[in-house]
């Protein structure tokens, strides 16, 4: 499934290699390891995770617009109950950087279990009832934080980006400690089973058994909390928390990344380690394009093409039309 | 009440009397909201939105999205002010060579969805950084548009009575409407694009020529966009690749908000005009109760988003019951 992205992804990293001196040095430093490769890792944590919550929605034939929101929201929370910024509903009380991570996951399971009763108890269409707290999300973050970027300093949440464990920054573990959950989740227990029962075919699940509106609900959640994770992660990065910017356009960053890893847009099909391979690839891209002093917009047009293309790839006319021009080839 | 009833009519009757009742309680707390010249104001600070989502509301009809248009609007302003300011090429010259790029990019996101099949919402997406990329590639700085025609289509306004006017962009707006009116509801086109958005097997089966109009559905919205962004450069004076930034999402609930139902088939582009002006209102209406901060205006407009779309929701349930009745 993910073949291709693996492929595209070596691809990339064996043209830095030859590009690039020393991309993939890797040294040691007061027990961390520094490195190109390390850094992509590192970078591409937030979409990594975001990917993974996202997967399991468009595996579920839905998709989750306000991740991006998600994340901002999650950092203004933690980032609130730190700073405590005058004018905002945080005023007044001690700085709990303790309350930091455990509200601002809280927030984004909220968020998502909103997401979740639009789409399995009212029924809305899946882009239509995220995209409601992807236009207010970003106006619910800049309500918590009185409209400020609220900055703050904290040694121990900033460590939750900045800090290292067996020589590999803090993030990077985070993302595969999400992926272990969400494989074992997926693949030990019916989980993965009822997830992809929902999203390929919704009526036949349920006459089947399948409780398609808790499956529904359960995703929107925990992409949810992926969302808030990923927005902790790069609120405690640059110690402060904007709600403009913070996770701006990373929705379709992840859903890029879950398409490339070859989870079936249409719901059905889903492969983990193939939508983190898509958010390395988006990253290392992306570190490519800055190594290479060619103008970071460029990555936009680049993505441009790898959606499109990613999508031919998949779909059945285009596989045809490919199959018919080149009789003998199979596709 | 019969299904057509309350799909078309019910949904548009409710925006305006929203957009009635946001008016008059704006009217009420503000003595000075309802004249003449407030409101030809929110037709000229929503003009490029309008002309957005009024290219919008027709690919939304045949059931798709098109996600693509607020990075249309900074590409075509920035590719304008470029053209006018570098180049010094001629605005008229200028602003055609803008619409004319929204066509050949709505050309090929449409030919992507209508010839393979592609999901509207990720091609438009692709379509979203490609025109972003680029526009950023031309320049990340807004451009100032300095040019005697420009200049003189800027300055010049339509007086009204009560000291108040019509500026050019709100006058091209309500142009755009008054055609896109007359697209939908007496060409051909217009037809098929409700028709595909009723049901595309059936529409195939009616003899309808599916393909060509959904291209021609997508190079429509493109083309709005672009001129959108044209609109954006005459009301600022500039181009600017990230002008519109995020436009989409108002757009879409512009479009929402007006009654057109995003499964598409159902709706209309004054339905369309009544969602701009219903966001415009409550705009306008937070920058007069000054205490309320700007963001007030996101989260406003999502409520609203959420109470249409569940009205939408009752409608769509009330018609299905009323239509099983009529069959028996």
């Amino acid at each position: 499934m993910w073949t291709w992205a693996a492929a595209v992804l070596v691809a990339v990293l064996l043209f830095n290699a030859v590009s690039t001196p020393g991309f993939f040095v890797l040294t040691m430093r007061d027990g961390r390891i520094y490195g190109s490769l390390v850094d992509v890792l590192n970078r591409a944590a937030p979409v990594g995770l975001l990917s993974l919550g996202m997967t399991l929605v468009i595996a579920t034939g839905g998709v989750d617009l306000s991740v991006g929101a998600i994340m901002a929201i999650a950092g203004t929370v933690a980032a609130g109950l730190i700073a405590r910024p005058t004018g905002s509903p945080f005023q007044g009380g001690r700085p709990s950087p303790g309350l930091a991570v455990p509200l601002g996951l809280g927030s984004g399971v909220v968020a998502g279990l909103f997401n979740g009763v639009l789409i399995s108890v009212l029924e809305l269409q899946p882009i239509v009832a995220t995209l409601l707290l992807m236009v207010a999300g970003r106006g619910i973050a800049q309500l918590l934080a009185n409209g400020q970027i609220v900055t703050f300093s904290d040694v121990g949440f900033a460590g939750l980006a900045r800090n290292a464990f067996l020589g590999l920054p803090n993030p990077v573990w985070l993302m595969l400690a999400g992926l272990l959950v969400f494989g074992l989740l997926t693949r030990m227990t019916s989980v993965g089973l009822f997830v992809e029962a929902t999203g390929s075919n919704p009526i036949a699940s349920r006459y089947v058994g399948v409780n398609a509106r808790a499956v529904r609900l359960t995703v929107y959640a925990l992409s949810g909390l992926c969302a808030a994770l990923a927005g902790l992660i790069t609120t405690a990065d640059i110690q402060a928390a904007d709600a403009n910017n913070s996770g701006l356009y990373l929705e379709l960053d992840a859903i890029l990344a879950v398409s490339v890893g070859g989870t079936a847009l249409a719901g059905g099909r889903f492969s983990l380690v193939g939508s983190l391979i898509g958010a390395l690839l988006m990253q290392s891209m992306t570190t490519t394009i800055l190594t290479r002093g060619v103008a970071p917009e460029t990555t936009l047009v680049l993505k441009a093409a790898i959606v499109v293309g990613v999508c031919l790839l998949q779909a059945p006319s285009f596989r045809e039309a490919v199959a018919a021009r080149f009789g003998g080839l199979r596709t | 009440m019969n299904r057509s009833f309350l799909k078309d009519k019910l949904p548009i009757a409710i925006t305006a009397s929203v957009l009635v009742a946001l008016i008059l309680a704006a009217g009420m707390r503000f003595p000075n909201f309802l004249t003449l010249r407030v409101l030809a104001n929110l037709l000229s600070d929503n003009a490029f939105l309008g002309v957005v989502a009024v290219g919008l509301t027709f690919v939304i009809l045949t059931g798709g999205i098109d996600l693509s248009v607020g990075s249309m609007v900074g590409l075509s302003s920035i590719v304008a002010a470029k053209l006018i300011g570098t180049a010094h090429l001629h605005p008229l010259l200028a602003l055609t060579v803008s619409l004319l790029l929204g066509a050949i990019l709505g050309a090929a996101q449409g030919f992507l969805i209508a010839r393979y099949g592609l999901p509207p919402f990720l091609v438009t997406l692709a379509g979203l950084f490609l025109c972003k990329g680029v526009a950023l590639r031309i320049s990340q700085e807004s451009i100032q548009i300095d040019h005697p025609f420009f200049s003189a289509v800027t300055g010049w306004s339509l007086p009204l009575p009560g000291n108040a006017s019509m500026t050019a962009p709100a006058l091209l707006f309500l142009l755009v409407f008054g055609v896109a009116i007359f697209i939908a509801r007496q060409t051909r086109f217009g037809r098929t694009i409700y028709a595909i958005g009723g049901g595309a097997a059936s529409a195939r089966l009616m003899g309808l020529n599916v393909r060509r109009t959904l291209v021609a559905t997508y190079v429509l919205s493109s083309i709005c966009a672009a001129f959108g962004g044209v609109l954006f450069a005459l009301y600022t004076s500039s181009g600017n690749a990230v002008s519109g930034s995020g436009l989409e999402l108002d757009a879409i609930a512009a479009v929402v908000i007006g009654g057109t139902l995003l499964s598409g088939g159902f709706g209309s582009v004054v339905g369309t005009l009544l969602g701009i002006l219903t966001i415009g209102v409550v705009q306008t209406a937070i920058t007069f109760e000054g205490t309320l901060s700007s963001w007030w205006t996101r989260i406003v407009i999502g409520a609203l988003l959420l109470a249409f779309m569940l009205v939408q929701k009752a409608i769509e349930a009330a018609a299905s019951r009323s239509g099983t009745a009529n069959a028996h």
